[in-house]
Order: structure tokens, then sequence, then C-alpha cells
């Protein structure tokens, strides 16, 4: 009986046996096994061979354009933009969605508002508040080009994560220097957030199950825009 | 403790089934016009990597890894899961597994579950535990959904309702849901699902999912999807409860870079699904409050024992093997009577059961090695479908005849492992059987195949063996 089975104090007689029971059978299943110490282990998860591609070579200019290309190949509109205009861009992109208001994260920063649009913050509102919001604005915390990916991880400027799944509108803003060409580069970004939760988005939520025919928004968002700041 | 996989156990043979299914012609096409969209859009997608080989054996080399220090990374799992304030229940089986699940829901005074479309608690057959008790589980899924309004059995580990189009699932919705009126388009079968389930997201306190992956390090749990069904089942109700098979754990987080490239090009045909979900124990005032992971055996462990076999736990359920295979294409899933079809559930499906039930399915095969080539973990599922075999004629279970054939199958396997080895083999197995360059009659089960028909026999040579002959003889 372990120890940290123990420490968890809702753990029944019968469920530490099934413990036990589980681990007994896999360590009699792996009988043919000798080298399981510790040091063994991670000498050989190290000898485990990682020939793929982990840092791309494309050209800032490339990689920028590229993860425009595929955010719109789902059909997500993307605004360039510099980082003086992203209030004005955010004006722009509201209109051609004809939305008069947004939530956001409570720290977005102010100065990505625009004047004429109502904004309110989010913290503590009920789901069925946010659920009758028009849409969300929030930042993101990576991009990966290659797969149209935006990384969300749920702090300051993304928000808690219902915020960004209730609302039927997303409008994200993603800067040049958080957009990264693969998906190892993006895990590395990732590296010390491991244990926050953590959302990565490829484009509206969508469906295939009806004879295969991509059907574009079911439960998350299903419009999604992009501000990409210089 | 009993295994329990669907009602595999009572399933008929993979022969009778599947004769019926063939006179389906509705469900056939419906299967064959699914399978030919999603094989493409894979293609299409994996042919834009290249680098999509390395990640295979990376893949492959991390899973045969994790499974050989098993033990100690479900251990960590369960330390680092604890430690960020989630609970970690062991289950032997499924009765233990739905009775722990039971006892969460019950202790939180509910009657009502969401659910996120999990392949584990269709394995242990959940839903029926549930509703046993007077538990109500929803699930979320459109898939999902489908299959359970029309009190159905799924036929593919992705897409569950492959076997039905559009019109069936538009006059089931309206029948299910009260619909006076419903359009035909998937777009307005889509809404009518967006419609009736958010007001279950949104108030329902308790979610069942399952996992894709769980993290050693860290003790996350990811989970991968396309609706954002998921995402809403993990992070909107008040209480979680993940049911996690044992094999899907993975040492570091940093390995999900692996598998999150191979996974949505081989089950979807996407470059990168949706939406992935990744979350650490309980987060203050974001998303469930409690969280519990069950870990679940069901007969893993037995798998695990063969180190031949042992592979078969590799799987990510991706599907690329069904859509790939022609005997699925033929026959749909349901032949397979079991919730885990195809060439996966074929070698899956017996060794979860001990190889006591569902010994003609790694007969349901003509081994032709497609799944081995799109299988993103390069699991060599024609050598275990061989090995299999091999074992239910050495117990005496197998079709008589191919004692025999077996043993030379098993003394060429052992030697070199390699589909072109069991090509050659199978040139020397058919000799007795070869007349004139065609095979008139095979034995024990095959033999219903060539009762109506001639097969080619397997050439002398073959066609790798020609290309390499001309290339040494006509150097270009």
């Amino acid at each position: 009986m372990s120890a940290n089975g123990l420490a968890n104090g809702h753990m029944s007689a019968r469920n530490v046996s099934a413990r036990d029971g589980v681990l007994a059978k896999v360590r009699q299943s792996l009988r043919d096994v000798t080298a399981n110490s510790s040091a063994a282990r991670e000498a050989d998860y190290a000898a485990i061979p990682r020939d793929y591609i982990q840092q791309g070579d494309s050209s800032r200019e490339t990689i920028l354009s590229l993860l425009s290309s595929r955010l719109q190949d789902y059909d997500a509109t993307v605004y360039p933009c510099l980082r003086h205009e992203i209030a004005h861009t955010v004006a722009v992109a509201m209109k051609a969605r004809g939305k008069t208001s947004l939530l956001h994260p409570d720290q977005l920063p102010e100065e990505w508002l625009p004047a004429g649009y109502a904004f309110s913050r989010v913290n503590g509102l009920p789901y069925s508040e946010i659920d009758r919001g028009e849409g969300v604005i929030t930042g993101c915390v990576a991009a990966i080009a290659l797969t149209g990916t935006i990384i969300l991880h749920h702090g300051s400027v993304d928000g808690r994560r219902a915020l960004t799944l209730i609302p039927d509108y997303h409008l994200c803003i993603v800067f040049a220097d958080q957009v990264v060409e693969t998906v190892p580069e993006g895990f590395e970004r990732l590296a010390g957030m491991a244990t926050l939760p953590l959302t990565t988005v490829s484009g509206p939520s969508a469906t295939a199950d009806i004879e295969m025919s991509r059907v574009k928004g079911v439960h998350g968002p299903r419009f999604l825009d992009v501000i990409l700041v210089a | 403790m009993s295994v329990r996989v669907g009602e595999a156990a009572s399933a008929p043979t993979f022969a009778v089934a599947a004769k019926s299914l063939m006179g389906n012609e509705q469900l056939r096409r419906n299967v064959r016009n699914a399978t030919q969209v999603i094989r493409g859009k894979r293609a299409s997608v994996v042919g834009e990597m290249p680098d999509w080989q390395q990640l295979r054996d990376t893949a492959h080399a991390i899973k045969d890894h994790t499974l050989r220090h098993l033990d100690s990374y479900l251990i960590q799992f369960e330390e680092n899961c604890t430690r960020a304030g989630g609970k970690v229940h062991w289950a032997r089986d499924a009765d233990e597994a739905n009775a722990i699940a039971i006892g969460i829901i019950r202790a939180q005074n509910e009657t009502e579950v969401i659910k996120v479309k999990t392949m584990t608690t269709d394995e242990i057959g959940m839903n029926r535990a549930l509703e046993a008790v007077g538990i109500t589980p929803y699930e979320t899924d459109l898939a999902d959904l489908i299959v359970q309004l029309g009190d159905d059995k799924p036929s593919h580990i992705v897409v569950p309702a492959l076997h039905r189009n559009k019109m069936e699932i538009r006059e089931l919705f309206m029948r299910k849901m009260g619909l006076a009126e419903l359009g035909t388009r998937p777009e307005d079968i889509a809404e009518a699902a967006r419609l009736y389930l958010r007001e279950k997201f949104l108030r329902v306190p308790v979610a069942i999912s399952g996992a894709n992956f769980a993290v050693a390090e860290t003790g996350s749990i990811c989970v991968v999807e396309s609706e954002g069904n998921g995402r809403m089942c993990v992070s909107l109700p008040r209480v979680l409860i993940s049911v996690v098979g044992i094999e899907k754990v993975i040492p570091k987080f940093a390995d999900l870079e692996v598998f999150l490239q191979l996974l949505p090009r081989s089950a979807t045909g996407e470059r990168m699904n949706p939406y992935n979900s990744i979350w650490t124990g309980v987060t203050p005032g974001d998303g469930p409050q409690e969280f519990h992971v069950i870990l679940l055996d069901n007969g893993r462990t037995k798998v695990l024992a063969d180190s031949v076999s042992r592979e078969t736990l590799d799987c990510i359920r991706c599907g690329a093997c069904l859509n790939a295979c022609p005997v699925y294409r033929q026959t749909g899933g349901h032949a397979y009577g079991s919730i885990y079809a195809g060439p996966i559930g074929a070698i899956l499906t017996p060794q979860l059961q001990s190889m006591e039930h569902s010994q003609t399915l790694p007969y349901a095969s003509s081994l032709c090695g497609a799944c081995y080539e799109v299988c993103p973990v390069k699991i060599n599922i024609p050598e275990i479908l061989i090995h299999l075999r091999n074992k239910i004629v050495e117990n005496g279970d197998g079709p008589s005849g191919e004692r025999l054939g077996m043993k030379m199958a098993a003394w060429a396997m052992s030697d070199a492992a390699s589909l072109s080895t069991a090509r050659g083999l199978g040139r020397i197995a058919q000799m007795p059987f070869t007349n004139n360059g065609s095979i008139h009659h095979l034995p024990g089960m095959m033999s219903a195949w060539t009762a109506t028909r001639d097969i080619p026999s397997i050439p002398a040579e073959s066609f790798r063996q020609w290309w390499a002959r001309r290339k040494r003889e006509r150097p270009v």
C-alpha cells in the first residue's frame, strides 16, 4: 500500500486493493523487462529517436502569411495591423460582424478597446450571462502557423475557459512574436505553463459526423476572427 | 472480477454478423462513402508532412517505452494529478469503474451527467450501468448523440454514426427531440443538436470524459475533439470524472507534440482538430472544482503480458486502420460485434477478453497490410493477427487444418517480422493448394471464399523483388 494512496483520504479499502491489484498485474506482465530502475528508465527515454522536424526554417514573413492562410482555410477572417492600430482594427472587425458589444477578460489592456462600442469585464459572471453576450475579445499565449492553431492558457489576457467557449463569436488578438512555425515549437513555448489549463483552437468548432460533410460551428464559437499584430 | 468489452462476449461470430450486414446496401453505401472521404483527406494532409515517418517512429518508441515502464508512469501520473487537486481511483474491471463513477455522482445528489465521446466508457457499458441506478447520461458528441437517441451501436471509432445517412438522422432527431420541422442540410441537423445540448451544458453539474492522453510528468489529461462539446464538458460542470485506460499515459508533456501531430491527420484528415483541452487537477476559479480520474485495467494488463502483441496498447484510437481496411469497408463496424471495430478491433477485442471470446476476429482480415501502413503509431497489426491466430490454433480452438500453417507462420515471424517475409511465407504456405497459378480450394475458414471463386496465387516473385531485380539488372 503506497503512502500516496493513503494520502488521498477518499480512497476506500476496496480502491486501495484495486490499485495494488492493477499495479501488481502490470508488474507481473512486464517480467520480461529487466532494466526497470529509474536510471534505466530515464536512459531508455533519452534514447527515443526524435528525428522529426522540431524547428522550422521559414522566414518570419512566410510564417505569418502561413498562419493567415491556415486560419482563412478555417473560415476565420484575419486582420493584419500595426501595434498602434489594434483598437481601430477591433472596431473594423466588430463592424464587419455587426457586433456592438463584447465581453473581455478583466485584465485585457484598455488600449485595445475602441470607443463607441460596449465592452464588459466577465469576472464572476454566471454562464447564463456569458451565453447572452454577443461575443468575446481576448489575447492568446502562442500560435502555430503550420496548423493554424491559437493557444489559450486562460490567464490575464485570455480569461477563464468558459469565456472563450460559451459565446458564439471569438475575436482574438495575436502578436507576431507569439507565432511559431511548428507544433514542437508551440510546445516549447508552453514548457513553463504545462499545469495551467490550456486550450488549442484551430478554427471554429466543426463536425463531419453527418455524411462526412464539414459543418462549421457546433458548440464552441461558430465565428472566429484574428487580429494579427505586426 | 470480469473483463467486459461492450457486449462482445455474446456477439455472433464475424462471419455470421458480416453475412447479414453484407445484405444491407444502404449501410454499405454509407460506410463506403464515408471511409472514402476520410481516406482522401488523410492522404492529402499526411502527404504534406516531410517528417511523417520520423513522427511515427518516435510515437511508436514513446509508446513502447511507456508500456515497458507502465507501473512507474502510472504512479507518477497519480502523484502529480493528486498534488494538483485531482482524485485518482483504480478499477480492475468494468463493474469497479462503473461503481466508482456512480458513487461520485450519488455523493453529489445528482441524477444527470453530460458525457464527452469516450470509447472507454462504451467498453465498460457505463451508460447502462448509470441508467440502471436512475442516472441519465447525455452523450454530447453529435455522432454519439445519434447513436444514443437511435438506441444504436457505434460502428466506427472516430465517426460512430458513419453508418447513418443524413435523412435517417434528420428523422431520428425530429422524433426524439419533438421537432415539428427540421431542415435537410447537415447545418440544420447540427443546429438542432446545438440547441438541444446547450441547455444541458449550462445546467448539468457533473460530466464524464475519457482521455486521449494522460501525462505522467504533470498529471495532466488531454482531450482531443472538434465540436466544442469536449470543452463544454471538461470546463463548465462543477464535477468532472475522466475514465482513463491505463495505456493512455505518456511520460512527458512535450511528448504531446508528437501525438497531436499524428492523431488529427490520421483520424479526420485535419492538420489540427478544432480543439484540444489540456488540464491538470483543479484550477481555482476556472472549471470543475472536483476532479476524479478512474484508471482502468479491464483486461489491459493481460494484453501487456504478451510481449509480441503488447503494442496493441499503443493505439491512439484514430480509426485510420478502419478506413484503410478492405474488409471493414465492406462490412462496416457492426460485424465486429465490439465497440472496437476494424483491424485494431480484430486484435484488441479478443485480447482484452483473454482470447476467450471473439476468436473469429483475428480471421477478419486479408493480411493486406494497409492497416500497418496508415497506423500513426506503427502497430504491426498483420503480425499480431497472425500471432493471435497462432494462439487460437495452439489452444485447439481455431479452425482445423490450420495448425501446421500457423506453426510455419510462427517460425517465419520469429525469424524476421517484416511484411515481405509474410508474403514470402504466403508463397510457401499456398503450395499445397496451388494448381496452374490459381487456388481453387483453401482450408478452414477460407474455404467459404474459394467455394465460389478461384483466387490467383501469390506470384513466385513479388513486385518489390521484381523491381529490385530490374534495378540490379538494368542500372539507370
